[in-house]
This record gives C-alpha cells, sequence and structure tokens, in this order.
C-alpha cells in the first residue's frame, strides 16, 4: 500500500487547515426535486426541513417541470441512458445534433457545439482556437472556469478592470503587435449580478480588430427580452464570436454546456477541444429534456417575464427594509454584509426560519466583500418572497443592520 | 522610495486599483495576499517589469510569494538586472 501514514496524516492537516480558517465546504443534502420549495437535511442527520429556496440557478424555474421531466423519460425510453464512447467514435446521436442546432437558432450564432458542462467549454476552447501568437484579454472578474481555460491556453493572458472599458482599450492598443486578440468576459457576473456591456465592448472590439467571447451562463434563457442572453440586452446579436453557456442553470439545470459562434471557431472546438474529445458528452436523457427546454421558452416568454417581475419585486423588498444590496437588474442581488462571519451567522438564521441561502467570502470574493447572494426563481411566487422577506427583517433586526450603509456596517463588524 | 520601487508602485495602483479604491500601496503593503493584486492578473505586472527594465523573469521564479510587496518585487528585478 502506497498511502502512508506521512501521506495521510499530511492531508489530515490540510483538511482541518481549511476547517479552522472557515473554508471547509460541507455539501446539504435535498431530500426533494429542485424547486422554490425544497427539503434539506442539514446538519448531517437531522429530519429534513421544507425550506425556501433563494440560492438555486433555476431561473427559470424549468429544473423539474412535468414537460422537461416528461421529455427526458421520453428521451430514455427512446435513445437509451448512456453512449459509452465519446461524441467522434460512436457517442452522437441524431438529437445530440438537433440540439446544438436548436441551440444555433435559439443563441443567433453560426454553429454550437455541445460539450459535458460549460466548465469544459471553457476548459477546451481557448486552447482550440488560440496559439502563442495571439492574447486573450479578459475582464477580472470572469468566473474561474474561464481562468482555468486561459492557464490551458499558450496565447498571452492579460487583464482589464472590472467592466472598465477605458482599461480595455488601453490593453487593446497596447496589444495590437499579436495576431489575434480576444476579449473575454462572463455576461453576468455570477457574485455580483452585475451585466457586461456587451455593446461596448463590441464596439471596441470591431475597432481595435478583436474577437469577442461571452459565457452567459447567468443569462441565457431569461437575459434579453425573449432570454436570449446579454448580447440580446445588449442590442449586439450576431456579433458575438463566441458563446460558452451551460444547461445546468436555467435551461433545465441538469448538466452539459456548448460552445456557440462562428463557424470556423466551432469546427476548431470539434476538431482540437480535448473536454469534447476526451469526454463521453451529454446524456440522451438531458438532451431530449434540453430539447423540451428550448421549445418552451421559444414558445413564450412568460417564465422570464415573471422572474423580471420577482427580480423587481425582491429588490424593492430588500431596498425598502433596509438592505445594503448591489444594485442592478439580474435576478442575482447580492445582499451586502461585508464581515465573513456576520455572512455565516446570518444565512444560518435564515436557515432556521425557513429560508435557504448561502453566506460567500473570501476566497469566492475579494476580501471585505462578503455577502449573501439571492437568486430568484420564475418558480417564486409572491407568497415566497414576502415570507423571504420578514426572515430578512426579523434576521436584519437581530444583528441591527437594517438602514446601514457599507462603512456602518463594517464600522459595527469590522472586516 | 527610489525610482525602482516607485514605478513599480505606480504601475500597481494604475494597474490594479479601481477607481475611488483609496488604498495606500507602499513598499510593505501586501498585494496579493492583501488582495490587491490576484495570481490571475499578475501576468501583466511581470510584462510591464520585463519590458520597462529589458529583462526575463521565468515563469519559475514569478511566485505570489516574490511578487507580494514592492520590495520584494523590486528585488527580483534587481537581482535580474545584475543577473
Amino acid at each position: 500500500m502506497a498511502y502512508s501514514g506521512r501521506a495521510r496524516e499530511s492531508y489530515q492537516n490540510e483538511l482541518a487547515n481549511l476547517r479552522d480558517q472557515g473554508l471547509f465546504k460541507e455539501e446539504r443534502y435535498i431530500h426533494a426535486p429542485q424547486g422554490a420549495e425544497i427539503e434539506v437535511e442539514f446538519p448531517t442527520g437531522n429530519p429534513p426541513r421544507k425550506v425556501i429556496n433563494m440560492c438555486a440557478n433555476n431561473y427559470l424555474g424549468l429544473s423539474s417541470h412535468p414537460e422537461v421531466v416528461a421529455a427526458a423519460h421520453a428521451g430514455l425510453d427512446h435513445r437509451g441512458y448512456g453512449m459509452s464512447s465519446v461524441r467522434f467514435i460512436c457517442g452522437t446521436q441524431d438529437i445530440h445534433r438537433e440540439l446544438e442546432n436548436k441551440l444555433t437558432e435559439f443563441l443567433g450564432t453560426e454553429d454550437t457545439l455541445l460539450f459535458p458542462s460549460c466548465m469544459d467549454a471553457n476548459a477546451g476552447v481557448f486552447e482550440a482556437v488560440l496559439s502563442e501568437q495571439d492574447v486573450m484579454i479578459a475582464d477580472r472578474l470572469v468566473h474561474a472556469s474561464i481562468v482555468d481555460g486561459m492557464r490551458l491556453c499558450k496565447a498571452m493572458q492579460d487583464t482589464f478592470k472590472h467592466s472598465d472599458m477605458g482599461h480595455l482599450e488601453e490593453k487593446l492598443v497596447e496589444h495590437q503587435d499579436k495576431r489575434f486578440r480576444m476579449v473575454i468576459t462572463d455576461g453576468v457576473f455570477s457574485m455580483d449580478g452585475d451585466i457586461a456591456r456587451l455593446d461596448a465592448i463590441v464596439a471596441l472590439a470591431e475597432k481595435h480588430d478583436a474577437m469577442v467571447f461571452v459565457d452567459d451562463s447567468h443569462a441565457s434563457g431569461f437575459i434579453g427580452k425573449t432570454g436570449r442572453g446579454t448580447h440580446e440586452h445588449c442590442g449586439v446579436v450576431g456579433r458575438m464570436d463566441v458563446i460558452t453557456t451551460t444547461l445546468g442553470k436555467a435551461l433545465g439545470g441538469a448538466s452539459g454546456g456548448c460552445v456557440s459562434g462562428r463557424r470556423e471557431l466551432v469546427e476548431m472546438c470539434r476538431q482540437r477541444a480535448r473536454p469534447y474529445l476526451f469526454s463521453n458528452t451529454v446524456a440522451p436523457v438531458i438532451v431530449s429534456g434540453a430539447l423540451k427546454v428550448l421549445d418552451l421558452i421559444s414558445a413564450t416568454t412568460e417564465r422570464r417575464d415573471k422572474l423580471e417581475t420577482n427580480t423587481v419585486y425582491w429588490r424593492k423588498l430588500l431596498t425598502d427594509a433596509g438592505f445594503d444590496i448591489k444594485p442592478g437588474e439580474s435576478p442575482i442581488v447580492p445582499v451586502m454584509l461585508y464581515n465573513a462571519k456576520l455572512a455565516q451567522d446570518v444565512a444560518r438564521d435564515l436557515f432556521a426560519e425557513g429560508i435557504y441561502v448561502v453566506g460567500f467570502f473570501f476566497p469566492v470574493v475579494a476580501k471585505g466583500q462578503a455577502r449573501i447572494r439571492t437568486q430568484l426563481s420564475a418558480a417564486h411566487e409572491k407568497h415566497h418572497l414576502d415570507a423571504a422577506i420578514a426572515a430578512f427583517v426579523k434576521v436584519g433586526k437581530k444583528y441591527g443592520i437594517l438602514g446601514l450603509g457599507k462603512n456602518q456596517i463594517i464600522e459595527k463588524y469590522g472586516l | 522610495m527610489d525610482e525602482l520601487k516607485k514605478a513599480i508602485r505606480d504601475y500597481v495602483v494604475k494597474e490594479y486599483l479601481e477607481e475611488g479604491d483609496d488604498r495606500q500601496v507602499g513598499e510593505d503593503t501586501p498585494l496579493i495576499t492583501g488582495g490587491i493584486v490576484d495570481s490571475f492578473s499578475m501576468v501583466s505586472l511581470k510584462r510591464f517589469l520585463e519590458r520597462k527594465y529589458s529583462i526575463q523573469i521565468p515563469d519559475a521564479e514569478a511566485t505570489p510569494q516574490a511578487f507580494d510587496t514592492v520590495n520584494s518585487i523590486a528585488a527580483l528585478v534587481t537581482r535580474f538586472t545584475k543577473g
């Protein structure tokens, strides 16, 4: 046995350090399908209790939608459970290509390639389309999967200050000696909920001959008048070069992702992207569910409209109650607490009040930027949000933070 | 603060602090452990130093520790300009 006592002790110490630093992550077991109300076993071993879920990426409430579940059942019956192969050997069914075509139409691009996840899409895309002669210029707050994907690519890396168009332009000018420049951003930033200025980014990219990449995982299905995403919201449909997105959030929430965009770039991914080449793709049952999701959201904007109404209502409730929230339009609504312990305490007390939220703190967000990230869903009804705000107010009063701004909260609780 | 350290500090302030961020950057201010520069954004600082001082800093030397303060960065640059 090569797993020596020394190795075990070393890992045990490392895990103990994570616990000591308050960075140890624990899963909570959910005893119900995903939805606005779920039954959560927490702490582990306790009987499950019913709570209102305010922390899922189930933006459109489609994770357990009966028509999606029925379509997934039918897919299981007609196309089986697994493929037992990567795509280019014998792992591609007709429905995989059908889903890619529907995503292309939905996103307003030229072609699409499915990946096992959007994490995989981001891990594979840069290496597949860029080389040593090129440069990647990323917003500093892009998702961790983009950072990892950039590290796997031989092109030069650079970054610009979050949503700072002046700084981006400086970088575009600085890198004019490169063969290709690619500007890289999230559509909706997952921790702050703010929306990228894609119209300005595209204009700068066109001025300085650069491609534009957006990860629209927190936007596809609901941002924009018909839910196409950030590019629709910003009026630049058809001008995006690469969009990556996920099926694991609004679009059914199961798993899977894609690279969508210029035909040649997508084809390069089919030839070269390693997570596509060396892993099975999305299972037929998920493809079948996702096809139904696209049918549902292409037929009507009812669900994204309800999400928008819920978002406006929830933001107003929090603001009127005196919470310090990040302003914006997206259904990601961070309640700012700044102090890491305070964020954890407030989240724990809210759970006791029947509201499921999670505190985020360094290193997930910058130091001194601890928060509770609330997320809206079209599955929420007004009574859910009314119950949630009553709990927030009760807990907010306990900690004396209602009506306090950033400096006052920091003064009271420290950083 | 000598000219080298001043150049490093000025670049850090311009490149990494957001508008309205009034944190003071001194010679010993922790940049990476202090959350001013993250390891993802550090590459532009490395490239700035290499261009300005006509040096090559091997990736193995460009560690978060070596880049954590103006003083440690200046020491690194001095080592390579002399070497």
